[in-house]
């Protein structure tokens, strides 16, 4: 049984005044999938993520998510399609309640039940009790949890979490993988990261980015094994 | 719901407030009243870009000289009515916000600043340099038998006082109503954070150009009411001076708060009718009070007043 194909590129390139950070990359994201997107410093993760959310514009290529070229729509059009996004960098709306964090985001999906769309979001990360609380008095971990209820709260159809464990403690990120496998089946997950604990128990099928270009893509077990993965990881010819 | 019927409520109790200080205050008061409350407007309209939406502008006064030179020029040259001299400020206001909103708006932050200043000067320059129409420095004087509004005379004090409590009282819960809607909310997430709500599928663009729009239009509606109340055009309300004064209004009074604009407003009225009395030095004691204020109450007045006690001011 084929799955359908909710995220695909053809192609894709970033060119930076001659430095080339993604280079030709095909890239296929079937519906319902937890996707890893892994690799060293410098592979071009954050750029092809960033093409693929609009934040970058792409020097050639083309993107298509849900059935549709997307490749000149601008990043709001983007999500409003049925992308959400997290940075890597918690961007949240520090002055304001937990709870306007995540309306802010639910009424842009639909104006319909606001606050028990809210409710719900929070619950997911356990965070209910703290609606009231402002999001900049949060701890570090909250407020990434914070921006995840954010992203959940618009129901995506693709959810990209770029580095979401990032500064969190083992029994937040715990917690975080609990959260991520929860989620199979209602929406497609695109999870750049750097921990591989995370990437091993949480992700179906992975994707090796090395200098802008895919080294490998397979199962969790594949890529483990895969000598080629080792050596762009460990930096030497004979690992 | 509730924080909507709260708001309306908040600003009820202030309309009617207002109107029952002109039966308490003696005529001077009244008077003064009068016209702080049209430049409390003004001072909303700028409130609505700067508090709510985060874009300082410095070329305000275009958009009050907009209104009143709309209504102005279209009652001297084309004798139109009160009336319809009203509804022609609002819509000079309206496209010169929105073609002035659709440039700056290519710029952000500093620049945004500086364009919207260049924007106003030009402005000004056009007003003089069209001296034969607009009297230019002199300006001009709406004549008394034409400041009449549906038969209502607003040369009279009395009138005038009410005529500028209705247009305060419209505009407020215009204001009220677009900060308590997702449109307002949403101008206040680009003011905290412009590229997450951009990564939240905000078309953060449309919204300011709306903001400035909106903002333009009520500023205009301030500066057509100004001709029409006191009966006097001129190139002064184009200057910067009149673009800085909703700034200032608004810091004192309480930048992102509805009822900040008049608080500020009438502050700096008296702030400086006070000392000019105490003082030919009056702006230097008008410059201390502004410095101990930006001091200790860095949020305004009704800045802090949110923080402290009425957590839930709109």
């Amino acid at each position: 049984m084929a799955a359908v194909t909710l995220l695909s590129t053809k192609g894709l390139t970033k060119q930076y005044a001659g430095l080339t950070a993604v280079s030709n990359v095909d890239f296929e994201l079937p519906a319902g999938q937890i996707r890893a997107l892994i690799g060293p410093n410098g592979a071009g993760k954050s750029t092809f993520v960033g093409m693929l959310s609009g934040r970058i514009e792409s020097t050639s290529g083309t993107v298509r998510f849900d059935n549709r070229d997307i490749t000149t729509l601008p990043a709001h059009r983007r999500i409003a399609a049925g992308m959400a996004y997290t940075f890597q960098i918690t961007s949240i709306f520090s002055a304001l309640s937990v709870h306007e964090n995540v309306a802010l985001a639910a009424r842009r999906a639909s104006s319909r039940a606001v606050n028990r769309r809210v409710t719900d979001a929070l619950d997911r990360v356990n965070m209910t009790d703290r609606q009231k609380h402002i999001a900049s008095d949060l701890s570090y971990g909250h407020q990434r949890l914070l921006e995840i209820a954010m992203g959940l709260v618009q129901q995506p159809k693709l959810f990209i979490l770029d580095e979401p464990t990032q500064g969190l403690s083992t029994s937040e990120i715990e917690s975080f993988i609990q959260l991520i496998k929860s989620l199979a089946g209602d929406t497609t997950i695109l999870l750049i990261e750097h921990n591989m604990d995370v990437v091993m128990a949480a992700a179906d099928y992975i994707t090796v980015l090395n200098f802008g270009e895919v080294l490998a893509e397979g199962t969790v077990e594949e890529i483990r094994n895969n000598q080629e993965v080792q050596r762009a990881y460990l930096g030497t010819s004979h690992a | 719901m509730i924080e909507q019927i709260r708001t309306s409520l908040f600003h009820l109790l202030l309309i009617a407030a207002l109107a029952g200080l002109y039966f308490i205050l003696p005529e001077y008061h009244s008077g003064v009243l009068a016209r702080v409350m049209v430049l409390a407007v003004y001072a909303m309209g700028y409130n609505l870009l700067f508090g709510y939406t985060g874009l300082l502008s410095l070329g305000h006064a275009l958009f009050f000289a907009a209104g009143m030179y709309g209504l102005g020029m279209a009652m001297q040259h084309l004798d139109l009515s009160s009336s319809l001299g009203i509804l022609a400020g609002l819509i000079t206001a309206l496209i010169v916000s929105a073609v002035i909103g659709f440039l700056a708006l290519r710029t952000s932050g500093v620049a945004f600043m500086i364009v919207t200043l260049m924007f106003a000067q030009a402005g000004y320059l056009t007003i003089l340099w069209a001296g034969e129409y607009t009297r230019g420095d002199e300006g001009f004087v709406i004549q008394q038998s034409q400041r009449v509004l549906s038969g209502i005379d607003l040369s009279d004090a009395g009138n005038r006082y009410f005529a500028a409590l209705v247009l305060f009282a419209i505009c407020l819960f215009i204001i009220g109503w677009i900060v308590c809607s997702g449109f307002g909310k949403t101008l206040v997430a680009i003011r905290e954070n412009e590229e997450r709500a951009r990564m939240l599928g905000y078309n953060v663009q449309r919204h300011k150009w709306l903001a400035v729009i909106a903002s333009g239009v009520i500023s205009g509606a301030a500066g057509a009411a100004y001709a029409l109340l006191f009966g006097y055009v001129g190139a002064t309300f184009a200057t910067v001076q009149y673009s800085i004064f909703p700034l200032l209004y608004v810091l004192l009074g309480g930048a992102g708060t509805t009822i900040g604009p008049l608080i500020g407003t009438v502050f700096m009225f008296y702030l400086i009718d006070f000392s000019s009395e105490l003082t030919n030095a009056y702006l230097l004691v008008a410059g201390v009070a502004l410095i101990l204020l930006t001091l200790f109450a860095p949020q305004g007045l009704a800045g802090e007043l949110r923080k402290r006690v009425m957590p839930w001011l709109p």
